[in-house]
C-alpha cells in the first residue's frame, strides 16, 4: 500500500488509545504497510485489559479478567500464537445456590445434565433445548456480528447492496430462530429463561451473563441482548466458553502490543492526545497534552464515542444530529471490581477437599430474584446491599498469578452506579468493598481471614484510568438502540466520521465492548479500503 | 483380569471420573476430572503427572549388553554414555520398523529399555550366543511422568540433582527414602521428567511428588490430554502411526524409519556408508537410501482455518474443533484434490497453537514444508476435502523442553 506522505506527514496513521482495540487496529494497519503510531496516555497499554502486580508475586487483573468474545480470525490473521497468545480454558462454572448447595458445571455434558437433574428433573432436558436454541440464534447473528453493518441510510449502490445482503440473510433464517432472536434482542433474560427452566437456581445461573456491564436487571427488557452477546464468544469453538489468558487480560494486551510492533507499528506511552487537528473538513493529525503536534492523513480514535466526537474534536464542527445522538447515548456504568490477594483457597463448606469448583467463573447471584433485588438499589442511585459477584480465583488455572499456595481472586461486582445519590465513590469505596466481602464471607466462611490485600475499583476509577465514560465497561451500553447500525450513532456505524481521515475503532463501535477486537479489526478494513480508493 | 499400577491406589482417589482405557492390560485413566483441558493446560502451563507404569521394562546386563543393543536398535547405543538415555526404535530384517522405546544406560554393561509392547523373546533371539541377560522387570518398576514448565521446580525440591539434568540425561536420586531413577524424558514435548520407582515405594514417592506440587497447580493427567500433547510434540504412536512390521499383514502397513520420520536415528548422511555397525534391518535400509525407494515422508499438516470455516459455514454449521484425535486416518490429496498423495494418521485441534494439526505421511516429492495439499473430510454426509499445508515437525517445541 502506498500512501502519499508529504513532508508534513510524520506517520501514515495515528491511533489514539492503546486499549486492545487500538492495538488490534494498529497491528492490522501496520501489517498492511502503514507507518502506524499508537498514542497511549497511560504508562501501560491495555486500557481496561491490564494486569498489575500490586503486591510482589500477586498479579491483579485490575479491570477485565476473562477472555471469550475475542474473534478467532484475529488470532489467526495477526498470528498471535507466535507472539505468546495462550488462552487457558476455564473448565468449570460454579454457582452456589444460596442454601449451601451448588451447581457445578464442566466439560462433560452428561455430568452437567445430571448435575442439573439433581436440582430439577424438569430442567435436565430443558438444558439441552436451551443451548440448542441459543446456538441457533448465535448462528443467525454471527454474520451480522462479524461484518461492518450496512449503512441503511446510505443511498449509493454499495450501501444498497449491503442492505440487500442483510435482508437476504435475515430471510434465510428459520422463522422460529428469527423470532427467538428478536425476543432476545428486545426482551428480558428472565422471560426467555422462563420458557426453559423451572428451578430458581438453574435459571439464576443462566441469567448471570444477562446483566454484565449494563444498567439492567435480569427482569428488565434488554437483558436478553446482554445474555446473547455473551454467548457469542467461542473459545476453541465452544459458544459461550471462557478462558483466562496467560498472565490475565493484561497478558493478552501485551501479546497484541508485541504483534503490533512486530508488524512495524510504534507505541508511545505517556502520550495523552488532547485534540485531533482539523483543517477544514479533514483531520491532519493530533496534538498531545504537552503540545507536541503529530501529522498523519489517517487519525483513528480508539476511545469511546463521547470522547471521539465531543472531546477530541470540537463538536460544533460536526453535524448536530450526530452530536445529539452521542450526547443521548447511555453510558451508565454500574460495575466495579473488588480484587483480592488471598493467603489460601476459600472453602466452600459443601466441597471441602477439592479445587475443581475454582477452575472457572464463580457466580454469586443464586437466583434471578437475588440479582434483580441487587439491581433495585442502582435504580435509585445506590449500590447493592447484597451485590451480584462474578468471580474467579485465577491462580487456580494459572499458578503464575500468585506465589505457591497463595491466590488472587478477581471479583466483578454489581451494582455500583457511577452516580451516587448523596455521596461520592471516594467516600464509599471501602464500604462497598465490605459489602462484596460480606457476601463472599456468607458463602465461604472464614474468607476474611484469608485476605492479604483488597483492591476496590469503582466506576469512577474505571473512568479516570481508562477514559471509559461513566465507567461503562462497554464504552456505551448494550441497548438495542445503541447496537449494530445505531452504534455509536445512526448513520455512523461504519467506523468513519464526518471528518475526512478521522475514524473510530473503540468498543463504542460495532459490535461493541468486551475483549473482542472486532471494532479494531473491522475499522481497519474500512480505513484500508478508503485508502485504496 | 485387568491390572492396576502401583500408583493406582492413590491416583484413583484423585480420579472423579473412573473412566479408563485398558493400556497393556492395565487401567489407565482417560481423565481425572470432567475437564481434560484443565489437565492439558497443567502440562503446558504448570505441571502434570501421568502414570506410565504399564510400559514394558527390560533390564539388559552383561559384557555383551552393549553389543546386543547395538545390534538390535536403530540408534547407535554406543554413543549413549552411562547417565544418558536415547529414544530409539528397532526394525525387522527388511528394514521396517517394529517398535520404539527409550533406552537408559546405567553403566557400561547395564541398560534399561522401555517399550510399549512386549519384546523379550525377540531381544533374546538377537542376543543368542552373546554374554548378556535380558530380563523382564516390568512389574518391579512403577513409572511416573512429571511434565510441564514447573516440573523442574517441583522435582528439584525433592532431588537437587534435577537442576543439572540435561535433556535425555538420567541420574539415581533418592525421593521419599526410595532409590529412584530420574530421567529428563517424556512424551509431551515439554520440559519434563520421568521417575522409575521400585514398585513397593510407588505410593511414598507419588505422595512426595503430589505434596511438592501443591501450590504449583500440579494435577494428574490422563490419556485424553496426553493424546493431544504428543501430537503437538510430533511424537509417533505405535498402532496409530504405524503397525509393528512383524505383525503387519502387508507392506502398505509397514514403514521404514525414514518413512516414519525417524531417519535421524540412522546417524546422518554418512551413516549410509558406515559398515562397522550392522543392526537388524541395516542392509535393507542402506539399500532403501541408496536406491531412493523411500515411499513416504512423515510431515506435519496444518489446516487452512479459513477454508475449514468456509466449508462448515457453507454447510450451515458452526465451525467446530476436533478435540479428540480422530480414531481413523484421512487420505491426503494434491492441491487440486485429484490424486491421492498420502494420509494423515493423527489429527486434532491444538489449544496452544490454535490450529488443527495432523501427523501425516506424504509422497517424498511433496514433503517440503509449505506444500499445499488437501485432506479428505466428511461433512454433512458428503465427502469433501479441506486445504492443508505441510509443515515441519514438531508443531510445538518450547525452548524450555531442552534448555
Ligand atoms: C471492570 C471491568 C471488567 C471487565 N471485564 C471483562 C471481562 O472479563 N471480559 C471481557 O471480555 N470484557 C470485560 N470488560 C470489558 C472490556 O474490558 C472492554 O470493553 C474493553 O477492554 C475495551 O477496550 P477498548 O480498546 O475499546 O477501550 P479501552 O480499553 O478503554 O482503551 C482505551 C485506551 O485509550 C487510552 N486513552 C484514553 N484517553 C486517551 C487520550 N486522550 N489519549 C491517549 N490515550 C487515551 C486509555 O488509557 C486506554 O488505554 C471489562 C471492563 C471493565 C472496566
Amino acid at each position: 500500500m502506498t500512501v502519499s506522505t508529504g513532508p508534513t506527514h510524520d506517520w501514515d496513521a495515528l491511533v489514539v488509545g492503546g486499549g486492545h482495540n487500538g492495538l488490534t487496529h494498529a497491528a492490522y494497519l501496520a501489517k498492511a504497510g502503514l507507518r502506524t503510531l499508537v498514542l497511549e496516555k497511560n504508562e501501560l497499554v491495555g486500557g481496561a485489559a491490564i494486569t498489575e502486580e500490586l503486591r510482589p508475586g500477586f498479579s491483579f487483573t485490575t479491570f477485565s479478567y476473562a477472555l471469550s468474545l475475542l474473534r478467532p480470525e484475529i488470532i489467526q490473521e495477526l498470528d498471535l500464537v507466535s507472539h505468546g497468545f495462550l488462552p487457558l480454558m476455564m473448565p468449570s462454572s460454579f454457582h452456589p445456590t444460596g442454601d449451601g448447595d451448588y451447581l457445578l458445571l464442566g466439560d462433560d455434558h452428561g455430568q452437567n445434565v445430571q448435575e442439573i437433574r439433581r436440582h430439577s428433573p424438569h430442567d435436565a432436558d430443558a438444558y439441552d433445548r436451551y443451548h440448542h436454541d441459543l446456538d441457533q440464534v448465535c448462528r443467525a447473528v454471527q454474520p451480522l456480528f462479524d461484518n461492518i453493518p450496512p449503512d441503511v441510510f446510505g443511498t449509493d449502490p454499495e450501501d444498497q447492496a449491503d442492505v440487500a445482503w442483510l435482508l437476504e440473510h435475515l430471510g434465510s433464517v428459520d422463522r422460529r430462530v428469527l423470532h427467538d432472536t428478536v425476543r432476545l434482542l428486545t426482551g428480558s433474560a428472565s422471560d426467555w429463561l422462563e420458557d426453559y427452566f423451572e428451578h430458581e437456581a438453574v435459571a439464576g445461573f443462566h441469567a448471570s451473563s444477562s446483566i454484565i456491564g449494563s444498567k439492567v436487571g435480569p427482569m428488565s427488557p434488554g437483558s436478553g441482548l446482554v445474555l446473547l452477546f455473551h454467548k457469542l464468544g467461542e473459545h476453541d469453538r465452544h459458544l459461550g466458553s471462557w478462558a483466562f489468558h496467560k498472565g490475565g487480560n493484561g497478558g493478552f494486551t501485551q501479546v497484541l502490543a508485541r504483534a503490533a510492533t512486530a508488524y512495524g507499528a510504534e507505541i508511545r506511552l505517556g502520550a495523552q492526545v488532547s485534540a485531533v487537528l482539523v483543517d477544514g473538513e479533514t483531520a491532519t493529525g493530533v496534538v498531545l497534552a504537552d503540545g507536541t503536534e503529530l501529522r498523519a492523513p489517517v487519525v483513528v480514535s480508539a476511545l469511546d464515542p463521547r470522547r471521539t466526537f465531543t472531546e477530541l474534536v470540537d463538536p460544533v464542527t460536526l453535524p448536530g444530529d450526530l452530536v445529539d445522538s452521542v450526547r443521548r447515548m447511555r453510558f451508565r456504568g454500574v460495575s466495579a471490581k473488588v480484587n483480592f490477594a488471598l493467603d489460601g483457597l476459600p472453602v466452600f463448606p459443601a466441597l471441602p477437599d477439592t479445587d475443581d469448583h475454582f477452575g472457572g467463573f464463580l457466580n454469586i447471584g443464586p437466583t434471578i430474584e437475588y440479582v434483580e433485588r441487587a439491581f433495585d438499589a442502582a435504580k435509585y442511585g445506590w449500590y447493592s446491599e447484597r451485590p451480584f459477584i462474578d468471580a474467579a480465583v485465577q491462580s487456580v488455572v494459572d499458578p503464575d498469578m500468585a506465589p505457591p499456595g497463595k491466590h488472587v481472586m478477581s471479583c466483578f461486582v454489581q451494582y455500583a452506579p457511577y452516580e451516587l445519590r448523596g455521596s461520592t465513590w471516594d467516600a464509599e469505596r471501602e464500604a462497598f468493598g465490605d459489602r462484596a466481602q460480606a457476601v463472599l464471607e456468607s458463602h465461604f466462611p472464614g474468607f476474611g481471614d484469608l485476605v492479604l490485600q483488597r483492591e476496590v475499583v469503582t466506576p469512577l476509577d474505571i473512568e479516570q484510568r481508562t477514559g471509559l465514560t461513566e465507567g461503562n465497561i462497554f464504552a456505551g451500553e448494550f441497548l438495542a438502540p445503541q447496537m449494530y447500525f445505531f452504534r455509536p450513532a445512526p448513520g455512523w456505524s461504519q467506523y468513519r466520521t464526518p471528518l475526512r481521515g478521522y475514524y473510530q475503532c473503540g468498543s463504542g463501535t460495532h459490535p461493541g465492548g468486551c475483549v473482542i477486537g472486532s471494532p479494531g479489526r473491522l475499522a481497519s478494513h474500512q480505513v484500508l479500503r478508503d485508502l485504496a480508493r | 483380569m485387568i491390572r492396576t499400577t502401583p500408583f493406582h491406589p492413590r491416583l484413583s482417589e484423585l480420579d472423579t471420573q473412573r473412566l479408563y482405557t485398558h493400556w497393556q492390560g492395565h487401567l489407565s485413566p482417560r481423565r481425572y476430572t470432567h475437564a481434560p483441558k484443565h489437565e492439558y493446560f497443567a502440562v503446558r502451563n504448570s505441571v502434570g503427572v501421568f502414570d506410565t507404569s504399564p510400559l514394558y521394562k527390560y533390564r539388559v546386563t552383561g559384557p555383551d549388553a552393549e553389543r546386543l543393543l547395538a545390534t538390535a536398535l536403530v540408534r547407535d547405543v554406543r554413543r549413549c554414555r552411562p547417565g544418558q538415555a536415547q529414544y530409539t526404535a528397532w526394525c525387522d530384517e527388511r528394514g521396517f520398523v517394529r517398535q520404539d522405546g527409550v533406552v537408559l544406560r546405567h553403566a557400561p554393561d547395564d541398560f534399561l529399555l522401555t517399550a510399549a509392547r512386549p519384546c523379550l523373546s525377540w531381544f533374546a533371539a538377537v542376543g543368542e550366543g552373546m554374554r548378556v541377560l535380558v530380563e523382564d522387570v516390568s512389574d518391579a518398576w512403577a513409572m511416573l511422568a512429571v511434565q510441564g514448565p514447573r516440573s523442574r521446580a517441583v522435582l528439584s525440591s525433592l532431588a537437587q540433582e534435577t537442576t543439572g539434568l540435561a535433556f535425555f540425561d538420567h541420574a539415581p536420586v533418592t525421593v521419599a527414602g526410595a532409590a529412584v531413577t530420574l530421567s529428563r524424558t517424556g512424551y509431551t514435548g515439554d520440559l519434563g521428567y520421568e521417575l522409575l520407582v521400585p514398585a513397593d515405594d510407588a505410593l511414598d514417592v507419588l505422595d512426595a511428588v503430589l505434596e511438592a506440587g501443591r501450590g504449583h497447580g500440579l494435577r494428574p493427567f490422563g490419556e485424553d490430554a496426553l493424546s493431544v500433547l504428543r501430537i503437538e510434540a510430533g511424537l509417533v504412536l505405535v498402532d496409530v502411526e504405524w503397525t509393528d512390521s512383524r505383525l503387519a499383514q502387508t507392506d502398505t502397513e509397514r514403514v521404514t524409519p525414514t518413512e516414519l520420520g525417524l531417519g535421524w536415528m540412522l546417524g546422518g548422511k554418512d551413516a549410509v556408508h558406515e559398515t562397522d555397525r550392522a543392526f537388524v534391518g541395516w542392509e535393507a535400509i542402506r539399500r532403501e537410501l541408496r536406491e531412493g525407494t523411500t515411499r513416504w515422508r512423515t510431515t506435519g499438516v496444518v489446516v487452512d482455518w479459513q477454508h475449514w470455516d468456509e466449508l462448515h459455514r457453507g454447510a450451515g454449521l458452526l465451525p467446530p474443533v476436533v478435540e479428540h484425535p480422530h480414531p481413523y486416518e484421512s487420505v491426503l490429496y494434491d492441491a487440486e484434490g485429484e490424486h491421492e498423495v498420502g494420509y494423515t494418521t493423527s489429527f486434532v485441534w491444538s489449544p496452544v497453537l490454535q490450529k488443527h494439526v495432523g501427523l501425516a505421511r506424504v509422497r517424498p516429492d511433496l514433503a517440503a514444508p509449505g506444500t499445499p495439499l488437501r485432506q479428505e473430510m466428511a461433512l454433512s454426509h458428503h465427502n469433501t476435502s479441506v486445504r492443508v499445508t505441510t509443515t515441519r515437525l514438531p508443531f510445538f517445541a518450547p525452548e524450555r523442553k531442552t534448555s
